[in-house]
């Protein structure tokens, strides 16, 4: 049972607020991913946590304490670094079993911890290996055997797969994810890959310049991004410039060469809207807008074109793998569903015409 | 012909990279050869090409009292000297290393400022301050002097140490419950230890050779080996300095040799950076 909770934490590093007001609310067992590009503050945030940066402003607290004036040896937190995780002086055992000696355990009981703790992460037969003997995968995986076997009640990882090759990184994060569900720790993961994110996460918070943009569930953020930042960056998105005006039905956006009609919006008459759309909302539709095919790339499970749309540009769309799609062809498209950003309002727009095997599921 | 052309031409450029290895060796090992002859020599005159093999000079120095005092005195300024340094140097080291304050640059630079200028004139003023410390021909004086000399091996090698260590081992240490003492002395001094034991190596042969500020500030009670040689080499027969010479690079041989395996270029080259 631990609760992590982030209070309008705050961190300058001179004018410049690498964090700023971030909120944020980890729930017990939870898998919390920090996602934004580099630069974004995950990092910070995440180190502000551990108790390796403090905080300009705001609190800190684990299961209702505040920790933010404890160093970071008397935080309930354990942390797995990028790399330089293991001491080279020591053996794996040693290296594991560092911070239960402090603790005063009794022999047996750290020999017995250690070997729970290497178990648990696949390599109890290392022990005795110094760090530079084990590649860099079973480096990590000891790295979070030591954080787990002081029983931490939060769990940090900080781009811990960043430096091994994609086929082991994908494995890697297999496997933690499957470690930390069978632990049930509440953990704080900061990636900036959202591959990563999107498939170990229960829930991402999405970090831009500082500002916390989005905190939910891979599948709400994807399907319903509440910033332009978070619908540029997560996924593959269409951004359309368009320009409202105001109908009976609510408000049209004419998009291109597109008239879209946003129902709930109350926007002023000829006021600037972006426009997203996934693309594979973009469907092949008999009354829609005629455009060219300029590129078809497989991509296995599904074909994506880039389309060459008067009055936009490039336009990304995703067809099944056995659509009729050739290069130079001329097809008729529409967005199915699409979000306005205007400011910081979102409307929804769900085309009526949106028929209903067009965009593959998979992709949600 | 072609390639006959090319192996005469590698050849000639491998015989002249020979011969400059050989010349550079003749250059550096010659005179060290020529030393050993002499302390070995009975008699070496004009025509023998080789002398006759004696120890009656390593007798005669070794029963001398004041080599004897010399000896003593060395063994005990320089590695006191080293010590002290450590002590005074290490933490400052971890400091460069890991804290950015103002003036960080200057004060690493003003370390190497004492050996930018000619030492006699830095030892005439040391002495006048001596004078009124009353620690004029004192072994804290002679210690201290030969400190002097090892501030910048001290400093700047496990500076670069300090600095090739990430932070992240340090904080891992941290995280998992150690505190600030504990993570130094038990995470970050023995990782740092192959560069701190070559800096120790530079340091304490550089104590241990210093000279010029031991004569001003030692004589005439407190004479380390170095500053006895110009006392032999002026007043006795030719042997007898080179026996003594002998004796003087013995232990920087002998820890040469026992810490050859952490002689590595990094820790040098990771030491003279700013």
């Amino acid at each position: 049972m631990a609760r992590l909770v982030l209070d309008r934490l705050t961190k300058r590093f001179g004018a410049h607020a690498a964090v700023h007001d971030v909120a944020l609310d980890v729930r017990d067992g939870e898998l919390m991913c920090l996602l934004g590009p580099s630069g974004c503050g995950k990092t910070t945030t995440l180190r502000m946590i551990g108790g390796f940066v403090t905080p300009d402003a705001g609190d800190i607290q684990i299961d209702g304490v505040s920790v933010v004036a404890m160093p970071p040896e008397r935080r309930p937190t354990a942390m797995v670094f990028q790399r330089y995780n293991l001491w080279p002086h020591m053996t794996v055992a040693q290296n594991v079993g560092f911070g239960l000696r402090l603790r005063r355990l009794a022999h047996a009981e750290v020999d017995r911890r250690i070997t729970q703790a290497l178990e648990l992460v696949g390599l109890p037969q290392s022990g005795r290996k110094f760090p530079h003997q084990l590649s860099g995968g079973e480096q990590q995986r000891v790295a979070v055997a030591r954080a787990l076997v002081l029983q931490p009640k939060i769990l940090l990882l900080d781009e811990p797969f960043s430096n091994l090759d994609a086929r082991l990184r994908v494995r890697m994060r297999e496997e933690v994810k499957q470690l930390q569900r069978t632990v049930g720790i509440t953990t704080v993961f900061v990636t900036h890959d959202q591959e990563e994110a999107l498939t170990i996460a229960d829930r991402i918070a999405v970090m831009h310049q500082g500002v916390l943009q989005q905190v939910d569930t891979p599948a709400t953020l994807y399907a319903y991004p509440r910033t332009l930042f978070v619908a540029d960056f997560i996924g593959t998105m269409n951004l359309i410039g368009a320009r409202a005006h105001a109908a009976p039905a609510g408000t049209v956006l004419s998009a291109g060469p597109w008239q879209l009609v946003a129902a709930g919006a109350r926007w002023p008459e000829g006021s600037d809207v972006t426009v997203a759309v996934r693309p594979e909302d973009v469907v092949m539709a008999p009354g829609g807008v005629e455009v060219e095919v300029r590129r078809v790339v497989n991509l296995g499970h599904y074909l994506q074109a880039v389309l060459w749309c008067p009055e936009i540009g490039e336009v990304r769309m995703f067809a099944d793998k056995g659509a009729a799609l050739g290069e130079g062809q001329r097809i008729a498209v529409q967005p199915a569903r699409a979000l306005a950003f205007h400011g910081s309002e979102l409307v929804e727009i769900g085309g009526p015409m949106r028929p209903a095997a067009a965009s593959p599921a998979e992709r949600r | 012909m072609h390639a006959a052309w090319f192996v005469a031409v590698a050849g000639l450029r491998r015989a002249l990279g020979i011969g400059a290895l050989l010349a550079l060796a003749a250059f550096i090992l010659g005179p060290l050869a020529t030393l050993l002859v002499w302390a070995f020599a009975g008699t070496w005159l004009f025509p023998n090409l080789v002398p006759e093999f004696s120890l009656k000079w390593w007798v005669y120095v070794l029963s001398n009292a004041d080599v004897g005092k010399a000896i003593r005195m060395s063994v005990l300024s320089a590695p006191t000297a080293t010590l002290l340094s450590a002590l005074i140097c290490i933490p400052a080291a971890y400091a460069f290393a890991r804290l950015e304050f103002p003036g960080r640059r200057l004060l690493l630079l003003s370390f190497l400022s004492a050996n930018a200028f000619p030492k006699i004139g830095l030892y005439v003023s040391i002495a006048t301050l001596f004078y009124r410390l009353n620690l004029m021909d004192t072994f804290a004086g002679v210690v201290l002097i030969q400190l002097v000399n090892t501030l910048l091996f001290m400093i700047w090698i496990p500076t670069g140490t300090f600095r090739g260590i990430n932070i992240n081992l340090e904080e891992a240490a941290r995280d998992v419950g150690a505190g600030p003492l504990r993570t130094f002395f038990q995470i970050t001094l023995p990782i740092a230890l192959p560069g701190l034991i070559v800096a120790a190596l530079f340091a304490f042969i550089a104590a241990f050779d210093e000279a010029q500020g031991s004569l001003i500030v030692g004589t005439p009670n407190h004479i380390t080996m170095p500053v006895l040689m110009y006392a032999l080499v002026l007043s006795y027969p030719q042997p007898v300095g080179a026996v003594f010479s002998v004796l003087l690079s013995l232990p920087s041989v002998i820890l040469l040799l026992a810490t050859q395996r952490y002689l590595r270029a990094g820790y040098l080259a990771a030491g003279y950076s700013l």
